[in-house]
């Protein structure tokens, strides 16, 4: 399959390794990838703080850009939230019926990276090798805008050498949301702190995640009390092989 | 100042308010054991229903149907009402309603009323207008009577004094009641507000309600409770005044089954709440002997104006949502500022309220979207706080002036869309960031943000901006692949 990944502004600029890890993944998987350059930011910032004047703009440019792609794969399970659950209102907003026929047509080919593998193509097992203790945290985005189920899990059960541990929990948000996380930094810390000590708890050494902005939320605090638990995002694990 | 104002008191913004009610310890602790207990019993009541999510989608269907001919079903209900030998009062905001209630109180010369709780009751107001009438309001839900007597406003909308515990009770009943010696046994202090309020049941002349449901086919009022308290005031008093938002009402009989279905599984967590009345007019020696309904608009009729907002008027005050947000467990209700706290407060009130006087409540919230997901009635709550938010800063740029249009979040806002609109500038922004941030950073992490980013740096650090790009990298990989191929 012809993949056009969809990296996102975050990934690009803050972790550009998940990205290469994406990249390497799927072609290991027999895929190729395409990456458009002209793509920039889905507009989730803008949208969910109330922006939506602004993000419209921001929904054209990524149209135009993937209109043409056969399939759009993002490791990013809230910029797909983004793209396939609230362009279509954006779309609408705009009241550009061109506008609205494209986002209709082209949401249906977007998913984030683990429903791709596990939904998508019906690959569980992708040779993957991590032989640490990991915990694995299920960002809200990708549960309850997405539903990716346990597509995730099943992907890390899969992985050799993994000593995967459950997260005490786990479906309680990290208290990132985007601007939240600045606008309420209390209330985000108060979350963000029942977070880490679950984290924690599992003595694990990696906490993972389908969510760069969510793990670099929890990973900025543990590495603030120097916790000695790293974050990683999932495609870096399943990228990972033996040798 | 808008009709409904009374309301609540939105100072100081919910962040600064939260700040506050975070430092409490106590609070923490009551909240968290309170709301992860009451989380737990509603998983596994509704875990066992099957057809779960076909009665939340009965419910929104039923919900949203009636309040779209919301015009025929009030003047049903008006009629089926009066034929039941009722009186029916329209009104518009709180003062009126607290007007036509004072009256009635009046005519009747009663100097006290006993009270059921009612959400509805307290978003008027209606105990400091009677107060000021010279009428003492006596409020007979336990928890509503333990706020009472404290003096202070409701927490959480099922569970007004969730943010006590016993001894804190014990402690307030031993001041206020006149009681002696007392323990802080559960059994203990429910006797000791029993033995206060059985007196005032069998004396009060004037009884004051709010309503879960009102059916319009027959003009049926009801009520559900766990402690029967309700029903002592439904019964024992000669006169019934009944409070009612407009949008309580359900066409027949039938719909009710789905709701008390939904309501006592998503709120208290049982399968069923111990007691249900219903009550039809008056019925000739037996229970009161007058009837009044108060149907009450107060901002209703805007909020069904709205596309988007409208659904939440298909609330049944259930307080599933407060119980799983992981953002009122921290808080606790007060630092809402409304009697309606809680996910569904952060979407009710700027509407009740218009968005401009609570601007702050529509970002209270992680958009986790975990209320959503146990919604009896699938309020998509994330979905109404994005519209208010979008409503908010429209307000902002529209009519904050120059302020508005120059405040620091709107222009950086303004700048990163033009900027996310041309690659150019993007992959500009991008090296401006990994030369410029040097000053920052230390040992590859940034410790200490200024400005509106110093939340974040708080409590995280932040890694530093890699040199190397995704894009950087990839152009680099084509390259070589280019080359190789030549």
């Amino acid at each position: 399959m012809r993949v056009s990944l969809f990296i996102t502004c975050f990934n690009d600029t803050l972790f550009p390794g998940t990205g290469r890890a994406t990249v390497e993944l799927l072609e290991r998987l027999g895929h190729s990838v395409d990456f458009p350059l002209e793509q920039t930011c889905c507009g989730q910032m803008h949208f969910n703080t109330g922006y939506q004047r602004e993000a419209i703009p921001l929904v054209r440019r990524f149209v135009e850009v993937f209109g043409d792609a056969e399939v759009v794969v993002a490791p990013s399970a809230s910029c797909v939230g983004m793209v396939r659950e609230f362009y279509p209102r954006l779309a609408e907003l705009s009241g550009d019926q061109a506008l609205i026929d494209a986002v209709a047509a082209l949401t249906p080919k977007v998913y984030e990276l683990t429903e791709f593998l596990v939904y998508k193509l019906g690959i569980e097992d992708v040779g993957a090798y991590y032989p640490h203790r990991v915990t694995y945290h299920p960002t809200c985005h990708s549960l309850r805008v997405l539903h990716v189920g346990d597509a995730p899990l099943r992907l890390l059960r899969k992985v050799r050498g993994i000593d995967l541990v459950t997260l005490p929990d786990a479906e309680q948000c990290c208290g990132f949301g985007g601007t939240f996380a600045v606008k309420n930094a209390d209330t985000s810390m108060a979350m963000l702190g029942d977070k880490l000590r679950s984290v924690r708890e599992t003595k694990a050494e990696v906490c993972v995640a389908a969510d760069n902005s969510c793990l670099m939320h929890i990973g900025g605090a543990l590495h603030r009390e120097r916790a000695g638990v790293r974050t990683v995002h999932i495609v870096e694990i399943l990228a990972s092989t033996e040798g | 100042m808008r009709p409904n104002s009374v309301v609540i008191e939105l100072t100081p913004k919910f962040e600064k308010a939260a700040k506050q009610a975070l430092e409490n310890t106590q609070l923490r602790r009551n909240m968290g054991k309170a709301t992860q207990t009451i989380r737990a019993k509603r998983a596994a009541v509704v875990g066992e229903l099957p057809d779960w999510q076909a009665l939340r989608e009965a419910g929104r269907a039923i919900k949203e149907r009636t309040l779209r001919h919301l015009d025929h079903y009030l003047l049903q209900l008006e009629e089926s009402v009066k034929r039941a030998g009722g009186h029916v009062h329209w009104a518009r905001d709180a003062s009126e309603a607290n007007r036509i209630i004072t009256n009635i109180v009046r005519v009747h010369q009663a100097r006290e009323v006993i009270k059921i709780k009612s959400l509805t009751t307290d978003e008027i107001r209606l105990n400091k207008a009677l107060k000021e009438a010279g009428i003492t309001a006596t409020e007979t839900d336990l928890a509503e009577l333990i706020i009472q007597l404290a003096g202070e406003h409701s927490s959480h909308i099922l569970v007004p004094a969730i943010h006590k515990n016993r001894s804190e009770i014990r402690e307030l009943f031993m001041r206020t009641l006149g009681v002696k010696e007392l323990s802080d046994n559960p059994k203990d202090l429910a006797a000791a507000a029993r033995a206060y309020l059985r007196h005032k049941f069998l004396t009060t002349p004037v009884a004051i309600s709010g309503a879960n449901f009102a059916i319009a086919e027959s003009g049926t009022i009801g009520i559900v409770e766990s402690e029967g308290n309700g029903r002592m005031c439904l019964t024992l008093p000669k006169v019934l005044i009944s409070v009612m938002g407009i949008e309580k009402i359900l066409p027949t009989w039938q719909d009710l089954e789905v709701f008390l279905q939904l309501l006592p599984r998503s709120s208290t967590g049982e399968r069923m709440n111990p007691y249900t009345s219903f009550w039809t007019g008056v019925t000739r020696d037996d229970g009161p002997q007058e009837f009044h309904l108060v149907l009450l608009d107060n901002g209703r009729s805007q909020v069904l104006a709205d596309e988007i907002g409208r659904q939440t008027l298909n609330c049944i005050r259930c307080s599933a949502c407060l119980n799983i947000c992981p953002v009122y467990e921290r808080t606790g209700g007060h630092a809402y500022g409304s009697v309606y706290p809680g996910p569904i407060g952060a979407i009710l009130t700027p509407q009740l309220v218009g968005v401009e006087h609570a601007s702050s409540l529509p970002y209270a919230s992680s958009l986790c979207g975990a209320c959503y997901e146990v919604c009896p009635v699938k309020i998509n709550i994330p979905e109404v706080l994005v519209h208010l938010r979008a409503k908010v800063v429209r307000e902002k740029q529209d009519h904050g002036g120059l302020k508005g249009k120059l405040d620091p979040e709107n222009l950086a806002m303004q700048a990163m869309s033009r900027m996310f609109s041309n690659r150019v500038a993007y992959e500009a922004a991008q090296r401006m960031g990994q030369k410029g941030q040097w000053p920052m950073v230390k040992d590859g992490y940034i410790t200490s943000l200024p400005g509106l980013l110093g939340g974040w740096t708080a409590m995280r650090d932040l890694q530093a901006l890699p040199q190397e790009t995704f894009r950087d990298w990839w152009r680099k990989r084509k390259k070589q692949e280019e080359k190789a191929s030549e």
